[in-house]
């Protein structure tokens, strides 16, 4: 049994105030198992990309817990916060990924620039995460150079170049046809058993759904159902 | 169904024994649909009475070849629709229309439960056979197979989805009711 490397209790997160106020999410509960991988599913609006951003440290819950890695994220300090943000949760969007300016190797390199690591290593690592998504050739390249399945991939490189307890995925096949979404998602499914990485994934489509342990289906802000989980169930339990 | 143009098309490459047939059809269907021996004989009986196929001793074995007639069915079949169950009538749409018709008295949560319940239902079912797809080395069109499945499951999730978009208010059920 493990604790979940992310947990949501009873999370509220409102947008504006009085006749404009939305309720983007009105109490949801989730927690996701190390190494589990989650996908999120729900009609447009109902709160997924919201969920993400509270997950990821991005905006700040109007009530309710948000633990990352054993931490709440309400109780860390700013600094802390953006630690949190450049070690332990790696994003993936939909597109604009990648710093154009950069160039493929460069960009997966910058996470571990940012924290100091040197230039030699830094490539090392970086060389190592694109052949684990698959990506080894023309890494001098320019991201406009690549097909937008290798842009992902090389995405994916760069929130793992460093360890990830957790990875945060909005729509990262959602540009993509089906065939070259489908084998991003599959990259995705494998480093829960890789590395360790959880993933939450948002996707509209089934058939990347169906590459996670888990469906969670969410409406009108609140989680309204889910499929059983095929990892272990961690200590929390996946809220229902 | 279509066994008879299944066992018409291999018949195509060549003359075939009976049990022959059999292991080809599972084979060339991914495994999904078994033939039992009786099933095959049975057939073929039709396809010679038909005329679209002909028998020969070799050995004491029958040897079973395609006529000139069961090449041109054969050709017919290649190009004609498929032909499916009359119009759409799953258990799926049955479930969730009556759901919708006992909602009209009991308002819409009964039917948004059922449609939310399939849905997850779905959803775990698209999961279980992405897991058999990845783990076995299956055949090309055993891999077929499941992606047909997927794809049909994938029909079902987007109108359960629409079928919840409509209960939602849309003018559509506003004008019915
Ligand atoms: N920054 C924001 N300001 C105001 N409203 C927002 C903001 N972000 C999201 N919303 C609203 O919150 C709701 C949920 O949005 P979102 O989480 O983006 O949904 P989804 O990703 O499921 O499509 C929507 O009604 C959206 O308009
Ligand atoms: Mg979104």
């Amino acid at each position: 049994m493990n604790d979940p490397v992310l947990e949501l209790v009873d999370v509220v997160k409102t947008f504006g105030k009085g006749s404009t106020e939305v309720r983007a999410l009105n109490g949801v509960d989730l927690a996701v198992s190390p190494a589990e991988f989650v996908a999120v599913m729900g009609p447009s609006g109902c709160g997924k990309s919201t969920l993400l951003h509270l997950a990821g440290g991005l905006e700040d819950v109007s009530s309710g817990r948000v633990r990352v890695a054993g931490r709440d994220i309400g109780d860390l300090d700013l600094a802390s916060r953006a630690a949190l943000r450049r070690t332990d949760v790696g994003y993936v969007f939909q597109r604009l990924n990648l710093l154009p300016s950069l160039t493929a190797l460069e960009n997966v390199a910058l996470p571990l620039k940012l924290e100091g690591v040197g230039r030699r290593e830094a490539s090392a690592r970086s060389l190592d995460a694109l052949a684990a998504v698959g990506v080894t050739e023309q890494l001098s390249r320019y991201p406009d150079d690549f097909s937008g399945g290798q842009q992902q991939r090389i995405a994916i490189a760069r929130a793992i170049v460093v360890e990830r307890a957790l990875i945060l995925a909005d729509e990262p096949s959602g540009a993509l046809d089906t065939m070259t979404g489908d084998s991003v998602i599959e990259l995705l499914s494998s480093l829960p058993g890789r590395f360790g990485t959880a993933i939450v994934l948002v996707t509209h489509e089934p058939r990347f759904a169906s590459w996670a342990d888990r469906v969670v289906f969410m409406r009108d802000g609140v989680v309204v159902d889910q499929t059983a989980s095929t990892v272990p169930v961690s200590a929390a339990g996946a809220a229902t | 169904m279509a066994v008879r143009e299944g066992l018409l098309a291999l018949l195509h490459e060549g003359p075939r024994h009976g049990y022959q047939l059999k292991t080809e059809f599972e084979a060339a269907t991914g495994g999904v649909w078994p033939l039992n021996v009786g099933q095959v004989y049975t057939t073929l009986d039709r396809l010679e009475r038909d005329g679209l196929v002909g028998v020969s001793d070799n050995e004491g074995q029958k040897v079973y070849s395609i006529t000139v007639d069961g090449v041109s069915a054969l050709g017919a079949w290649w190009e004609a629709a498929p032909v499916d169950e009359p119009p759409p009538r799953d258990e799926l749409m049955l479930k969730v229309l009556m759901a919708i018709e006992r909602s009209t008295e009991r308002g819409d949560a009964h039917a948004m439960s059922v449609i939310t319940h399939q849905r997850t239902v779905l959803h775990s079912m698209l999961q279980s056979k992405r897991r058999a797809r990845s783990v076995a080395t299956t055949s090309l069109a055993a891999r077929l197979v499941t992606d047909a499945l997927v794809v049909r499951a994938e029909a079902d999730l987007r109108w359960l989805d629409l079928c919840e978009a409509q209960l939602n208010g849309t003018p559509t059920r506003k004008a019915r009711s």
